[in-house]
């Protein structure tokens, strides 16, 4: 197994902090994982990604160039990464803030408006979780219960119920 | 079996690499894509008790490493690129005086200014000496997170063994990329101590010591360099560190360092899958440079690519070792760019492999 994830979206949307949680939630598992941000003068607004690898073998290339799956917060993110997904592939799309219009039939798409989700749980800054509770269900590869340890190892007290939520809101869709 | 891990950056290893280390002194100033290390120093050299200095320029940063060595203490400065190009009079003064000191560089693109993505591009500066006069540093090339605390602690043994600094030399990839550490933070590895009967520590009860570079009696200077030269002979003939992979049936043969090594490293996984004959030479030790199995494998093969962020500048070093035995061919990306392993493919292919 060799999972090769690229989150991608607008800075300040947590994109690097949804790759994390991901690695580290491979790390729990006890595979191997790396974690690769795109580090330019990222700022709130523009865009920003990072890349993940989650492998039952030592990993060679924490670089990845064509995805096994693609989370992607807007639209940017969409036309960017899914041409560049690989044949039978997962995207998962934030359809709050990019539309869908790809040829590609060989790719399995999943529409989630993770914004407005987000929005309506109290906060947009969240949609980062509901797609990463999507990804855990419908992956299988990571437990949520290491994604939620993860999360209370890295949050802060007083964000931890708000994202575990969204966590849980995206897992049980 | 289950090891305790922790998920780190290229550039909090090689900070927590020097702690375990022992390193006492720290300065620096800062620069992307290094400031992980800075910050790092800047909490952990804090906690641990000892000196974190952000200093003023890195010119005046060097110096301070230059003055905490001459007081026996283990000291580090690091930096990107254009921040090591302001070092290397200091480097070229800490060689002359014969003190040890780690600088750390995760090279960013040039010439100039450049940018801040990763780049392969201060190898002849790291390796051929960097400043004036005849000198060398011990080169050290991880290639991953785990590698650059590894290679971090050993450079503070080299730097007192030899009384040389030593480079670290990464790129902003390595810096950058987080993987797991086995957990390290608070266990007790052994550190080894060197006596320093040559530092300056005060000379009340004892006869006074000099160190300086500036040898201005009758052949002084000259007699200095030949033991230094002497002692990078030593270095060069026990210090050589480096990976080899499937080079016992392979053809042909894929040389890189530092992070490229790790897309070669894919490439070979890969093509060996398809029951190609090609391996790999990953130099650990840039200088001293891994001359004698690259030259021993080049009798035995097609050909070799180098792969570099680079216009080709280890390609150089390849060469020299080779002697012609074989062809060596190149791959490098400039400027920022990172080497795809499509471009390698395409390139082997153009080799006929």
């Amino acid at each position: 197994m060799k999972e090769e994830i690229i989150c991608a979206g607008f800075g300040g949307q947590g994109i690097m902090f949804l790759g994390k949680i991901l690695a580290l939630a491979g790390m729990k598992e006890n595979k191997y994982v790396s974690w690769m941000p795109s580090y330019g003068a990222e700022v709130r607004g523009g865009t920003a990604h990072s890349m993940v690898v989650i492998s039952d073998k030592e990993i060679a290339s924490p670089i990845v160039s064509h995805p096994t799956t693609a989370i992607v917060m807007n639209q940017p993110s969409l036309d960017k990464f899914l041409p560049k997904t690989k044949a039978q592939g997962l995207v998962i799309v934030n359809t709050s803030l990019a539309k869908v219009n790809s040829p590609r039939k060989d790719l399995e798409v999943l529409e989630i408006p993770a914004t407005e989700m987000a929005a309506s749980l109290g906060n947009i800054k969240i949609a980062n979780m509901i797609v990463l509770g999507v990804y855990l269900a419908k992956k299988k590869l990571l437990n949520l219960e290491s994604a939620l340890q993860s999360l209370k190892e890295t949050l802060a007290e007083q964000f931890l119920e708000l994202n575990i939520s969204a966590l849980k809101a995206g897992f049980n869709l | 079996m289950m090891r305790e891990k922790i998920l780190m950056c290229g550039n909090e290893a090689i900070g927590e690499g020097a702690i375990q280390a022992n390193c006492q002194f720290y300065a620096g100033y800062p620069i992307t894509p290094q400031n992980e290390l800075t910050a790092y120093m800047a909490r952990r050299m804090y906690e641990e008790g000892r000196v974190f200095i952000q200093s003023e320029s890195e010119i005046s940063a060097i110096n301070m490493v230059f003055g905490a060595s001459l007081a026996g203490a283990r000291a580090m400065t690091s930096s990107s690129s254009p921040g090591i190009s302001l070092k290397q009079e200091g480097i070229s003064y800490l060689v002359g005086c014969e003190l040890p000191a780690v600088i750390v560089n995760i090279m960013r693109g040039g010439p100039g200014l450049g940018n801040i993505a990763p780049s392969q591009a201060d190898y002849f500066q790291a390796v051929k000496g960097g400043g004036h006069g005849d000198y060398k540093t011990i080169v050290l090339a991880p290639s991953s997170v785990e590698e650059a605390f590894n290679l971090t602690r050993l450079s503070f043994d080299l730097a007192d063994h030899y009384r040389n600094p030593v480079i670290i030399l990464g790129d902003g990839l390595l810096g950058q990329m987080m993987e797991p550490l086995p957990q390290i933070l608070n266990s007790k590895l052994k550190i080894q101590n060197y006596p320093k009967d040559w530092a300056l520590t005060g000379c009340l009860g004892r006869k006074p010591r000099i160190i300086r570079s500036l040898l201005l009696g009758e052949g002084e200077l000259e007699r200095h360099n030949q033991k230094l030269q002497e002692k990078f002979k030593s270095i060069s003939e026990k210090e050589v560190r480096f990976e080899r992979l499937y080079l016992e049936d392979a053809e042909f043969v894929l040389i890189a360092y530092g992070t490229v090594s790790r897309i070669c490293k894919a490439v070979v996984n890969n093509l060996r899958g398809k029951n190609k004959k090609i391996g790999l030479i990953r130099p650990i030790t840039l200088w001293p440079f891994p001359e004698k199995i690259i030259r021993e494998t080049a009798e035995k093969i097609e050909g070799i690519l180098v792969v570099e962020m680079s216009a080709g500048q280890m390609l150089e070093d390849v060469k020299l070792a080779v002697e012609g035995k074989c062809p060596v061919y190149f791959c490098g990306r400039m400027g920022g760019g990172i080497p795809t392993e499509e471009e390698i493919y395409e390139k082997l292919s153009q080799m006929l492999i």
